[in-house]
């Protein structure tokens, strides 16, 4: 590009004026989307690279000979480039396995390198703050084969309580944690964690589905051994999920699901898989979705995603302000209090008010906010709570967004006195 | 703002922030019956006691909603004291109040509408139909009655 003025400058109102569903008016208000932690909305590039997809080139992939089966496959291979070089993958693209979502390539994780290289006795720590993805298949595996899942304690501080890591790390073959809450907003210190796996002989493996589109990558500098995220919290589609490891575990870990695409060979006496990702990708794959994913990846380098971090940390730091200022204490925040490792995912308690009724409330203003465990009920429990509303940004959001949030959580604190 | 106020008004408010006929039963004497709504996280827990055909008495515990909160309160309200044959007359009432004046084929006769004016407070949550995501939290003290009644009968 030859100005390089224009592509370093993020405005957010660009952003939003590239996101078609921003226009949409709800209840005679424009809509104040503050969903993004639940998923985000896609920008017309996406769009239009989907319908652009199936519009000229849709045809299965691989295997096929003619014109456009050929043009499918490197549109397919070609997004599992441009997240490869997202996430900067050592290997590159043959380190990314496409799956459904984050949840099913925690099911991978667990059903194919789990059930082979965990045995009875053997410790998976996670925490208390993680979504039910990265909980419920370890207890599945643990109905297998017996493993032990362990929780790290969250603080009152809404913290990882890191004082007693070195003794819960013993046994454990496996660390599996959220680089961002999607509740509390509360980043981990996912570099120094893994570093202390390894030391203790450890795997790493990290759910990125809340970081993945709010601050940059880096596998190789992290030094993990698993990143998983979905493409639908990114400004991709929904039906795309993201499982990265290195090649050499890879190559050692089981197939998960059958059938076609996934074998080299098929004999009435039994079967070859594949090798490289296609091993783990089972049946006619998400084709649309993937072209849909890796234009999102370009937008979002586009962007810039130290400007996006920036961004949003302004207006979490100016909605975290206002939050504690404006309410007289009956509105409080269940997570950091200030943006030092910090993102922008608010959940509120409202002293009186049932999340459902503030998200009610908040909906005849056109505002979207999510009420509920946020399938992190071990966390909740934590913290006595049955639900939170939840307010999450994502880089099309505006000083405006928060503006409309806080008049309408007046309307709601007034109107149940 | 109407149609949110038609959600929330105040007799629903008033029975939100001030329960009517919480508290337990010692059960036995009295039916014990749990009722759950995993969209809100919503519970509740209804003690019925059942004399000679009679509702005697219910109490109410658990936690939830604006709307699951004051719909089991009004309800409480509603049937204490009443014959059950007469309870489950309210029930059907208020489920026909839920489902809201629904569409019939033109040649079918439309179903009788709810009088409102014989339900007295509980028609303050008519207004409840026009969230049908809502529906569910306002049904749940009722079908937990019901299944309260449906193990007595
Ligand atoms: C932290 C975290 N992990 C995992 C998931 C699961 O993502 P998906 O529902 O796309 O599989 C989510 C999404 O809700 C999440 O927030």
């Amino acid at each position: 590009m030859a100005s390089g003025e224009l592509v370093s400058s993020f405005d957010p109102r660009r952003v939003r004026a590239d996101t078609p569903l921003l226009r949409r008016v709800i209840n005679e208000r424009s809509i104040t989307y503050l969903d993004s932690a639940s998923s985000s909305l896609p920008p017309r590039a996406v769009i239009e690279a989907m319908g652009r997809y199936y519009e000229m080139r849709h045809a299965n992939v691989h295997r096929g000979v003619y014109q456009t089966a050929n043009e499918a496959t490197a549109v397919y291979e070609g997004a599992r480039e441009s997240v490869a070089s997202f996430i900067n993958a050592p290997g590159g693209a043959n380190e990314i396995v496409f799956t459904k979502n984050a949840t099913e390539a925690f099911n991978l994780l667990a059903k194919s390198w789990g059930a082979k290289n965990l045995k009875a006795g053997d410790v998976v720590l996670v925490s208390e703050m993680e979504h039910h993805a990265n909980i419920v298949p370890w207890f599945q595996l643990r109905e297998l084969n017996g493993i032990e899942v362990r929780f790290i304690p969250v603080n009152d501080d809404y913290r990882l309580d890191l004082t007693n890591i070195e003794s819960l790390m013993e046994n454990v073959k496996l660390v599996s944690l959220t680089s961002m809450s999607n509740v509390l907003g509360t980043i981990n210190p996912i570099k120094d964690l893994a570093a202390l796996a390894h030391r203790h002989g450890a795997l790493f493996a990290v759910d990125a589905a809340q970081s993945i589109a709010h601050s940059p990558t880096d596998v190789t500098e992290l030094d993990v051994d698993f990143f998983i995220f979905s493409a639908h919290k990114m400004l991709g589609p929904t039906g795309i999920g993201v499982f990265w490891t290195r090649e050499a575990i890879l190559d050692a870990m089981p197939p998960f699901l059958g059938g076609g695409g996934m074998i080299s060979d098929v004999r009435t006496s039994g079967y070859t898989p594949a090798t490289g990702p296609s091993k783990f990708e089972a049946g006619t794959p998400p084709i649309g979705e993937a072209a849909g994913l890796g234009a999102a990846v370009l937008y979002l380098e586009g962007l810039g995603m130290t400007n996006i971090v920036e961004h949003e940390r302004h207006l979490t730091y100016d909605a975290l302000t206002r939050l504690a200022s404006e309410f007289d204490g009956r509105v409080r925040v269940i997570g950091p209090s200030d943006t030092h490792n910090r993102g922008g995912v608010i959940s509120l308690d409202i002293a009186g008010v049932h999340p459902h009724d503030v998200a009610q409330v908040l909906d005849q203003f056109g505002v979207c906010v999510r009420p509920g465990h946020h399938c992190a009920k071990p966390l909740m429990r934590r913290f006595g709570l049955a639900a939170t509303a939840r307010a999450s940004f994502g880089p099309y959001s505006l000083t405006r967004d928060t503006d409309v949030l806080i008049e309408a959580l007046h309307h709601a604190v007034t109107m149940f006195g | 703002m109407s149609s949110l106020e038609d959600l929330y008004r105040e007799v629903i408010l008033d029975h939100y922030r001030s329960p009517r006929n919480r508290g337990e039963l010692a059960s036995p004497p009295a039916l014990r019956v749990e009722g759950f709504n995993p969209l809100c996280g919503d519970e509740i827990v209804v003690y019925l006691e059942v004399r000679d055909g009679v509702l005697v008495d219910i109490k109410l515990t658990g936690h939830g909603c604006s709307i699951s909160q004051s719909s089991s309160s009004l309800m409480s309200a509603a049937v204490k004291g009443k014959p059950v044959s007469e309870v489950r007359g309210i029930i059907a009432n208020f489920k026909q109040l839920m489902t809201g004046v629904e569409a019939t084929l033109s040649d079918e006769k439309p179903a009788a509408p709810v009088d409102l004016r014989a339900m007295g407070e509980l028609a303050a949550l008519q207004g409840v139909v026009k969230f049908p995501v809502r529906i569910k939290c306002a049904t749940l003290a009722w079908n937990t009655l019901t299944q309260g009644l449906d193990e007595l009968d």
